[in-house]
């Protein structure tokens, strides 16, 4: 078989980053070809790249042999390279067949579309490629899933030859991620060649024909499956042993720190997301929420910070009810607070890291004094943070903006573990960051357990959870469905629970 | 998705709910209602042909102004600038109807609308500067550009250099044997029959071939939003601007286009103010009517019917005013009547929060009508912009504005 | 640090003045008329004592409506409502005023509060249809504007609150007695408003509040971030609509320093636009008090100035222009000198890292 896709010496420069450097890839027609690397390694900078959405600074990029440059998407298309984004890029106030023609209508005289010609190939194409998917149905009443099939049927409406799926399995479950791979397959024996980007091993291990590993913006080597292992992949792609949390000695306290009795919510248009949830959290302990995204875990989160006020039951945080007491009390009482979407929910971006100190802080001491805001203490904290975090910045006068986000997420761990807090949620607290920073991260996370503090640790790494929690407990549709021993569980029954297969 | 069913549903009643069998049936209810209290009353100028032929004739300017809005914001830009860029029609229509005749009046409002639009979205997409800032700039640039050029160019009529020399008018017509025949029944005073030919007739005698070519923009723009390639280029450059951009269309192009485009639409409105609802220039003429276009978009849901809907039902308020005030009283009379019916419906569908309002607002007509003898003046012309309110506060939740309208976007966001 | 801020901070600012100076001398030139004549007569007219007095007197009224716009953009709010509720303050402020008899303090005390309490109210409702309907507060507010101008030119007929005094064909609210009216400052051969003190004290007020206090701190929190500052435990909803309240209270303190020391009645003759100027002055002074009040000098400057262009054969209506084209100008700038600045800082972080890693590479 012959190279459909050859990348040499690819180059990509930012201010003060360097996102590609030498960059080599060689992909076979035909195959399905993954590319792996921790976070930062420079994988979405390779794929904008190869999709035109980016331009290299150097390098050669040859595509059925014949050397291309890729001005923009368009270039990439004509060329027969299509991308299904992570993020869906797919309009919520259109039908699925609008949104899969836009760019290619078929049209009378560059105008008026051809809507049945297209409806037609769309068609052809969903039942070629076995992809379940309604031309009129409107995006906003579809799952995830069926986005997912949306956002392929794009790509080969537009006569792709090569399919860029970036972390394609990020958002799905995993009855969804055997259904996309079935497709993929599907996709591969109809003579299409797929470049799967991803960072979950076993993932990559299953159904990749070759896979090439990516670390510090640069490829580092190449593997197939069956010649290699999970273990040295992991090594290739951090340039060493994956640094794993250490246990600490347990120290739970009988006191329960988090009570959550019976609760439930529904949102506004009357669908149930959480029902009668339980839990309990002592101080001293660990308890790992395990879900799939989107099962409610946010409302969760929310409900305990006192952000939302459930339909029924009880929440208790330190003694308070928070349906009765407003988030600064619930904050001030001693609540640390990492939240999932860091740069939305955790950072003011275009303000300096000495406000951002402040922020969750500003109503009790140090960093107020009475009606007024302290700076001096603000910025001397900040400049303690900075330290002990190891976060890579010239000083605490910069904005939040400008630092990289995995020195973003160390300054809101170093923030909210300020003050020693009784209770910390922290919710997906090592997504998107360097090993380094992930090390740190989890570091201090086990002092405060050591300390005494109780960490309700949302996360959809599976690693992570096992190896940080004392307990876990599993949501699935709103509902707390088991709470298991890391100890004595396996991953597999983990993955079962999370997809509501068995309850315990 | 367990909750696709119901979803589904409910989409399915919304389009029943706004299916053209049920908004005719709706309108035809109304001019029940109408006929029914000028029977009453005896106050004939609601379906009077005059009131409907100037309806028509203060709707289009508001028809223009809210095409215009509908354009920019389809594409994600709210154009606050629709008043300035009527100003810009108003007196370049003037200035080159003056000197070359009407027809030239209009290319050169048309012309100058696009430069006007294509300098809005300069700012707004290539710069990327604030909406709402280009916008009133505009209106600001617009109204003190236009007094400025007036005190060099008009000659002074008596020291005032605010008005400028009249301009020819454009022929009119009527439409032949339906016109007519419509006057026929209008007189011949049969309930609702006579009332409805009484608003035909207004609307197809006297017609300017400009009204006839402007109101064809409504269906144009509906075909090229929903059927055109452009159109869905440009609905998604409003919905989802990232979406098109990664499927290499450009987007700050359809923007351009677009945003122009919308200008080209309000100077175009400026320019019937000038003339053919008028014959001259007058500083102020515009008198705020970009903004009650703004208005249009909102209560007619970013559609062209609906902005269509808006500037007619707002005419209408305008014409009545200007007309014979006494009939508002009529119309308030026709509100208290329809809350009333709508009290009933919600009282036996149970619905009785919207029950209580609908029995409030009816008990409030009431009470108007028996204490006060005339509606102001003042009320009467806020009326549009009352109403947008109110459809906003109740309405809010059932609207569907473009999900990018009046954000930034730069090209390569995520 | 402070002194490369000061400099970024100002450069935008005096560009766009700049620009918008070349764009008039280059207007001028093509109506044939000397630039550089005109503008050193309007400077001289324009710092003759008298001028300077009525100049002072107008940017009172300028800067109270830059500063109740610059609360509302701390927090991202548009308060192109500025308008109606300065009209509502004026207006309310001069109904309540004539119609009490109080001891002096007393009496203007009151005034200046119904008026802010009548602009803050009118606001309200915009606040809330933002912060519970989610409704944009331009649209709400430019609606709000109509209407209010409607409300009060109801009120204002014969039979209701308004006056038709002989040999006027304005019609106004009753004058406000003498222990209701602020007392003037004799100098310069004109009579500077003493509401000049209450401008300088709300200046203060608000750039304390803003940077100092905890307040403050939520408020510009919330502007930056509502998502952000709503999981710090700000009541952010609750700032959004108080901060709505705020700027329109302020705004309702527009029309206050000529109600109390100059007409003693609001009529139909108190003029419109104050929004756009006030969005305007905020923005060229960037949200700061001292910014804002050099701006709001610089707007009733041109503004006092512009007859003299009438002399020259000019229309003085370029000046209007000239406003606008100095507020897309600045707007420009400021969106050029952040991005540049984004820049420089990203560039000194990545400096930073680069020295982080090889320093550990070389361990």
């Amino acid at each position: 078989m012959v190279n459909i896709l050859e990348v040499d010496g690819v180059e990509k420069k930012y201010p003060g980053v360097i996102a590609n450097q030498g960059v080599s890839l060689h992909v076979r027609e035909g195959s399905i070809h993954a590319i792996i690397g921790e976070n930062g390694a420079g994988k979405s900078t390779l794929m904008k790249i190869l999709y035109g959405l980016v331009r290299p600074d150097a390098g050669v990029i040859k595509v059925f042999d014949r050397e291309v440059s890729l001005k923009s998407p368009q270039d990439a298309i004509a060329l027969g390279i299509g991308m299904v984004h992570q993020h869906f890029k797919l309009a919520d106030n259109a039908t699925v067949l609008e949104n899969v023609i836009l760019g290619s209508e078929p049209s009378r005289f560059g105008f008026a579309i051809k809507f049945e010609e297209a409806r037609k190939k769309l068609v052809e194409i969903a039942h070629t490629y076995q992809l379940d998917i309604d031309p009129d149905e409107s995006i906003s009443n579809l799952g995830v899933g069926e986005r997912q099939r949306v956002e392929i049927a794009k790509v080969l409406f537009r006569g792709a030859k090569i399919l860029i799926l970036d972390e394609p399995t990020a958002v799905l479950v995993p009855q969804e991620v055997s259904e996309l791979f079935t497709n993929l397959r599907e996709l591969v024996n109809k003579g299409l060649t797929v470049l799967f980007i991803s960072h979950k091993l076993d993932e990559v291990l299953a159904i990749a024909d070759e896979i090439t590993i990516m670390r510090q913006g640069t490829t580092v080597a190449s593997r197939k499956p069956h010649d290699t292992n999970k273990k040295e992949l992991a090594e290739l792609m951090v340039g060493g042993e994956l640094p794993r949390p250490k246990a600490g000695a347990q120290n739970i306290s009988s006191k329960s720190i988090l009570t959550i009795k019976g609760a439930s919510y529904s949102r506004a248009d009357g669908r149930e997301i959480l029902r009668g949830v339980n839990l309990d959290l002592h101080g001293g302990e660990i308890l790992g929420l395990a879900g799939v995204e989107g099962n409610g875990q946010s409302e969760l989160i929310e409900l305990i910070m006192g952000l939302m006020r459930p339909s029924s039951g009880t929440v208790e945080v330190l003694g308070l009810n928070t349906v009765t007491t407003p988030t600064r009390d619930i904050r001030n009482a001693g609540v640390g607070y990492i939240p999932q979407d860091r740069q939305r929910d955790g950072l003011l971006m275009s303000a300096p890291l000495w406000e951002n100190r402040i922020l969750g802080h500003q109503f009790s001491q140090p960093m107020a004094k009475g009606i007024w805001v302290n700076k001096g203490s603000a910025a001397e904290d900040s400049k303690r943070v900075v330290a002990e975090f190891d976060v890579r910045t010239p000083g605490v006068n910069v904005l939040a903006s400008a630092l990289s986000g995995g020195n973003q997420q160390k300054f809101i761990v170093g923030r909210e573990l300020s003050g020693d807090p009784h209770l910390i949620i922290a919710a997906q607290p090592t997504r998107g960051v360097d090993v380094g920073a992930q090390a740190i991260i989890w570091e201090q996370l086990m002092k405060a357990r050591t300390r005494g503090a109780g960490i309700l640790l949302i996360s959809a790494d599976l690693e992570e959870l096992f190896s940080l929690s004392d307990r876990i407990a599993v949501i699935y549709g709103g509902s707390i469905v088991s709470i298991l021993n890391p100890s004595t569980t396996t991953a597999e029954d983990l993955g079962l629970a999370m997809t509501g297969a068995i309850s315990a | 998705m367990t909750a696709k069913t119901p979803e589904k549903k409910r989409s399915k009643a919304k389009k029943f709910f706004t299916s053209p069998a049920r908004i005719t049936l709706a309108i035809a209810g109304l001019f029940f209602i109408i006929s029914l209290v000028e029977l009453i009353t005896g106050a004939t100028d609601i379906t009077s042909p005059g009131t409907s032929g100037a309806t028509l004739r203060f709707a289009i300017p508001l028809l223009m102004a809210g095409l215009g809005g509908l354009w920019a914001e389809r594409v994600g830009v709210i154009n606050i600038g629709l008043e300035g860029m009527m100003i810009v029609g108003t007196w370049t229509a003037a200035w080159f109807g003056y000197l070359h005749g009407p027809l030239v009046g209009f290319a050169a409002a048309a012309i100058f609308g696009l430069a006007s639009g294509f300098f809005h979205a300069v700012l707004t997409v290539k710069i990327g500067i604030d909406q709402a800032v280009s916008g009133l700039a505009i209106n600001l640039i617009a109204a003190g550009g236009a007094r400025y050029l007036s005190g060099i160019f008009f000659p002074p009529v008596g020291g005032d250099r605010t008005v400028s020399p009249p301009v020819d008018s454009f022929p009119t017509f009527t439409i032949p044997i339906i016109a007519p025949l419509l006057e026929k029944i209008d007189s011949q005073n049969i309930f609702f029959i006579s009332n409805l030919a009484g608003v035909l007739h207004g609307l197809t005698k006297d017609l300017s071939l400009v009204t006839v070519a402007l109101l064809l923009l409504v269906p144009l723009t509906s075909w090229i939003l929903w059927r055109s390639k452009f159109g869905l280029r440009m609905r998604f450059s409003g919905e989802n601007p990232m979406a098109a951009e990664s499927l290499g269309i450009n987007v700050y192009r359809i923007r351009y286009i677009a945003i122009s485009i919308s200008g080209m639409m309000a100077s175009l409105g400026g320019a019937y103010l000038a003339l053919v609802a008028s014959s001259v220039y007058r500083e102020g003429q515009t008198a705020g009517r970009g903004f009650i276009g703004l208005a249009t978009v909102i209560f007619g849901n970013w559609r062209p019917g609906g902005v269509f809907a808006g500037s007619m039902l707002f005419g209408f308020t305008d014409a009545l005013r200007v007309r014979q005030s006494e009939s508002v009283m009529s119309l308030v009379m026709v509100a208290g009547i329809v809350a009333a019916i709508l009290g009933i419906y919600y009282s036996i569908a149970r619905r009785w929060k919207f029950a209580a309002i609908s029995i409030g607002v009816a008990f409030f007509g009431l009470w108007i009508n028996q204490r006060v003898d005339i509606i102001p003046q003042e009320f009467v012309t806020v009326f549009p912009n009352f109403t947008t309110l109110i459809v906003l506060t109740f309405l809010a939740q059932r609207l569907t504005p473009p999900a990018m309208a009046g954000m930034p976007y730069r090209r390569g966001s995520e | 640090m402070t002194k490369s801020r000061i400099f970024w901070g100002t450069l935008a600012p005096v560009a766009a003045i700049l620009s918008s100076l070349i764009f008039v001398y280059i207007i001028l030139t093509i109506r044939g008329v000397n630039p550089i004549d005109i503008f050193a007569e309007m400077v001289s007219y324009g710092f003759q004592p008298r001028n300077l007095v009525s100049e002072l007197n107008q940017t009172i009224a300028y800067y109270m409506a830059g500063v109740a716009a610059a609360i509302g953009f701390k927090m991202l709010l548009f308060n192109i409502g500025i308008d109606g509720q300065y009209r509502m303050g004026a207006f309310f402020g001069a109904v309540v005023g004539a119609a009490v008899n109080l001891p002096p303090i007393l009496h203007v005390t009151l005034i200046i509060i119904t008026a802010m309490l009548a602009g803050g109210l009118w606001a309200a409702i915009a606040g809330y249809l933002k912060v519970r309907r989610g409704i944009s507060e331009v649209i709400s507010n430019i609606m709000l504007n109509f209407i209010a101008a409607a409300i009060i030119a109801f009120l204002l007929s014969e039979d209701l609150l308004g006056t038709l005094p002989e040999g006027s064909q304005n019609l106004q609210t009753r004058k406000i007695p003498l222990s209701g009216q602020m007392p003037t400052i004799k100098a310069f051969n004109g009579e500077i408003y003493s509401f000049l003190f209450v401008a300088i004290a709300v200046g203060i007020a608000y750039w304390v509040m803003l940077n100092k206090t905890v307040f403050g701190f939520n408020l510009r929190a919330t502007g930056l971030s509502f998502r952000a500052a709503r999981s710090s435990g700000v009541n952010a909803p609750g700032m959004i609509f108080i901060t709505t309240i705020l700027s329109g209270a302020i705004a309702g303190l527009v029309g206050i320093g000529t109600l109390l020391s100059d007409t003693h009645s609001y009529s139909m003759a108190f003029p419109a636009g104050y929004a756009f100027t006030g969005l305007a002055l905020a923005l060229l002074g960037r949200n700061h008090p001292v910014g804002i009040f050099f701006a709001a000098f610089l707007w009733s400057f041109l503004e006092r100035t512009a007859p003299v262009l009438e002399f020259e054969g000019v229309p003085p209506e370029i000046t209007i222009v000239m406003q606008g084209t100095i507020v897309l100008s600045i707007v420009v700038a400021y969106e050029l000198v952040a991005r540049v600045n984004l820049r420089q800082q990203q560039r000194a972080v990545g400096k930073v890292n680069a020295e982080a890693s090889s320093l550990k590479e070389s361990q």
